[in-house]
């Protein structure tokens, strides 16, 4: 855990847990698979929700702008995000 | 406008928002569609007539946007910016209209000539998210049109728009605006570059990337608009991005970031969303994917269509065999009429004879099971499937889309391979390719369910073969993972690279299409190649079996040449050759066996399963026996159309010679394993 700029705390998205939401900080990563994050919406300022994880665990997935994108734990990782109130979605 | 008069348009979208379905119900085409991304691989191109027009569309690959480095992102690309289509449309999916207008913005920066299409509507309203498609034709400037094209809604009006945009370039045309300090900069490089693109391309788009460093875009310009040279522009890019104090990357994220707030803002206005959080989809997907029972169900379900499949596939397939080998005796009759009775023996008991046999035996499970697994894959069962195996890929260094790949190999191998270009890293995509003959197809499926029925359950009945089956899934599915790990650990060495998968919403399917869509574009067609190989297949059997220099038959000395390398695989002469001349379609395997043991002996009708069971063990079979074929079936060389496949996705002879090579090792090694443990056990 790290503190960002403006002095929120600032989390790797791959350590959010399952029903937990937060805000996208940044993608800070310079290849192109940091790129493709941003092309699927995981731009600073996004809402990001934990929605389930694999069986064993990896990949999770992230719903995002309307989509479920699954990731693998260390791309998940490139995705610096700021948790929003601990809060729990519901089960309708 | 091209000089027969044909206008040109361009179908574009994200993955896996019915991009297909669209391009189907304006062409009639019958391209393949599933719920699934990355399903259109290569552009497909299709002609409808409206109002007196005619209008090529095509159907790009899909894309989240336009500055990615995937192969299906970069056709798109290179297709919208230079293919010179007269208008485009923007095919959106209204459940997830914001991260679809990414891409819909993207565009609207090479041409304004743009028709939104909002299409799965009627899902959307499933959902309770509303779309005011007015308010967002407002904004946008430039048409939109609600559709929901799996119900054929809104599609005529769609074509109204598009010929509206053709005739005249909508002039308010939506353009996103940047940071001040980087507006000014795009535009001072789109005023130096226009003079060069004479209109060829966008300025402000080409200087969009420019001022980005995409280089992969800079290279697909400079290719297509050549002898221009591109060099002094990036050169004052860079010095324009040394003025600004930034790098190429913030720019990148500070052109998402405004496209993206741009869409927020779309949506904000246009979209009224009352779609409660989480929900049935989500229980669903957790059930599916959950630690405990992600595994089981998956197995459950892929049972459980194979049993419908055994089950359902019985009594036609003892009807169709009745039928049409009573039709054997008027053939013999009317070869006699014609004074031909000696085309008896190739024409009607090896050729025709192996045709039935095929028909009979294939058509039935093949009918059942296309269509069930088409419903999967229409419901959005098979990226859930990929997600649950990805772990799996993972460790074995492969990617997990590869999981979709092999999903795809159930319908056919030579799909499968074709559908590895979605995975993005070369080393991954020639593993997926290399290994994909590894899943059973459609077509190895009734020789195996045949010899499990006869050999191995007995009176057990239906769920019994169907758990053997998804048994042996699970273990063409292992030596998959197996060889995937063998490969990376030798000639595709690597780490695994990163990738994003997404998983679509569960859609109702539409069960009436999909069973008549499976059942005349793939079954048929897949059945008629398989017939149209069985039935010169079956005259060669006949004739090596009835050729007899020396007085030995030709297929008496093939056996004996290939019998002792039969047996040692616990196989025989006969099985080999079965297997060798089955090389164009593994269909034909089994009937070609049976035929060959038929041969010279007086069992005539050989439809019937207590019939074929004498026979099978009239000539040494035991459940080994039985056992070792259904192995080397799983595992041996792919048919030809899979290779020729391999060969030109791969362009490569070696990397072909070792798709050929791999599963035959496996198999011949399991096999021989296999009938060394039965004979030490016997």
């Amino acid at each position: 855990m790290i503190l960002g700029l403006e002095g929120c705390v600032v989390n790797a998205l791959c350590d959010m847990s399952t029903g937990q939401r937060a805000r996208v900080v940044g993608v800070p990563g310079n290849g192109a698979m940091s790129r493709r994050l941003l092309d699927v919406g995981f731009t600073p300022g996004a809402a990001v929700t934990c929605l389930f994880q694999a069986p064993c665990g990896d990949p999770r997935a992230y719903l995002v702008r309307g989509a479920v994108i699954a990731l693998r734990r260390e791309d998940a990782r490139a995705v610096q995000v700021e948790p929003a109130a601990r809060e729990v979605i519901t089960w309708a | 406008m091209g000089l027969s008069g044909t206008r040109l348009i361009a179908l574009a979208g994200n993955p896996n928002v019915g991009k297909s379905t669209v391009f189907n119900a304006l062409t009639g085409m019958r391209q393949h569609t599933g719920n699934w991304p990355g399903k259109t691989v290569a552009s497909a191109r299709g002609v409808c007539r409206h109002a007196g027009h005619v209008y090529e569309l095509v159907d790009i690959p899909g894309a989240y946007s336009l500055n990615a480095r995937s192969a299906e992102e970069e056709v798109a690309r290179d297709f919208l910016c230079f293919g010179g289509a007269q208008a485009v449309i923007v095919v959106c999916d209204a459940t997830c209209l914001e991260r679809n207008l990414n891409l819909a913005l993207q565009i609207l920066e090479l041409t304004p000539r743009v028709v939104l299409c909002v299409n799965l509507l009627d899902e959307a309203a499933r959902r309770h998210i509303r779309v005011d498609t007015r308010a967002l034709e407002r904004l946008l400037g430039v048409p939109v049109v609600g559709t929901s094209a799996r119900g054929g809604r809104g599609l005529e009006r769609l074509l109204e728009r598009v010929e509206e945009v053709v005739g005249r370039v909508p002039e308010q045309a939506l353009r996103v605006t940047y940071p001040p300090e980087l507006e000014a900069e795009v535009e001072r490089l789109a005023q130096s570059l226009a003079p060069r693109l004479r209109g060829r391309l966008e300025a402000r788009w080409t200087a969009l990337r420019l001022l980005e460093g995409n280089d992969a875009a800079l290279d697909a310009v400079q290719a297509h608009l050549s002898p221009l040279d591109i060099r002094p522009a990036v050169q004052a890019a860079q010095n324009a991005r040394a003025v600004l104090g930034i790098s190429a990357r913030q720019v990148e994220t500070a052109v998402v970031g405004a496209i993206y707030r741009e869409a927020e803002r779309l949506c904000g206005a246009a979209v009224r969303s009352q779609e409660p959080q989480g929900g049935r989809r989500l229980r669903v997907d957790r059930l599916l994917t959950g630690r405990l029972t992600g595994i089981p169900a998956m197995l459950l379900l892929l049972a459980a269509v194979f049993y419908l499949t055994i089950r359902g596939a019985n009594l036609p397939s003892q009807l169709l065999s009745d039928a049409l080998f009573s039709l054997e005796a008027p053939l013999s009759r009317a070869l006699d009429a014609l004074g031909a009775s000696w085309l008896h023996g190739p024409l009607v008991e090896g050729a025709y004879r192996t045709l039935a046999w095929v028909v009979s035996v294939m058509l039935p499970p093949m009918a059942i099971f296309f269509p069930l697994f088409t419903l999967l894959e229409d419901v959005g069962f098979l990226p859930r499937v990929a997600f649950n195996l990805d772990g799996c890929f993972k460790r074995c260094h492969a990617c997990g889309k590869q999981a979709l790949t092999v999903c795809m190999g159930f319908g056919c191998n030579a799909a499968g391979v074709v559908g590895c270009r979605i995975i993005d890293s070369p080393r991954e995509r020639l593993i997926a390719i290399l290994t994909n003959a590894l899943t059973p197809c459609n077509g190895r499926f009734p020789l195996l369910i045949q010899l499990i029925t006869l050999f191995f359950v007995g009176a057990l009945g239906g769920w019994a073969a169907a758990l053997m089956l998804t048994g042996l899934i699970v273990l063409s599915l292992g030596m998959t993972l197996l060889a995937s790990r063998l490969l990376s650990a030798t000639l595709l060495r690597g780490v695994p690279s990163a990738f994003t998968l997404e998983l679509p919403p569960f859609r109702r399917p539409q069960v009436g299409r999909v069973i008549v869509r499976s059942v005349f574009d793939r079954t048929l067609f897949v059945l008629g190649r398989a017939a149209a190989v069985a039935a010169p297949a079956g005259l060669t059997i006949w004739l090596l079996a009835n050729i007899a220099p020396g007085g030995v038959s030709l297929m008496a000395r093939l056996n004996a040449l290939l019998d002792p390398l039969g047996r040692l695989l616990g196989l025989d002469g006969v099985l080999l050759t079965a297997f060798l001349l089955g090389f164009p379609a593994n269909e034909i395997v089994l009937p070609l066996a049976v035929m060959g043991y038929a041969q010279g002996s007086a069992l005539v009708q050989t439809g019937g399963a207590p019939a074929l069971q004498a026979l099978l063990v009239q000539h040494g079979w035991t459940q080994w026996t039985a056992l070792c074929v259904m192995l080397f079936s799983l595992f041996h060389w792919p048919c030809s159309t899979t290779l020729l496949t391999i060969r030109r996705e791969t362009g490569s002879a070696k990397w072909t010679a070792l798709a050929l090579l791999l599963p035959t090792a496996l198999g011949m090694a399991l096999c021989a394993l296999v009938a060394a443990a039965a004979r030490l056990l016997a």
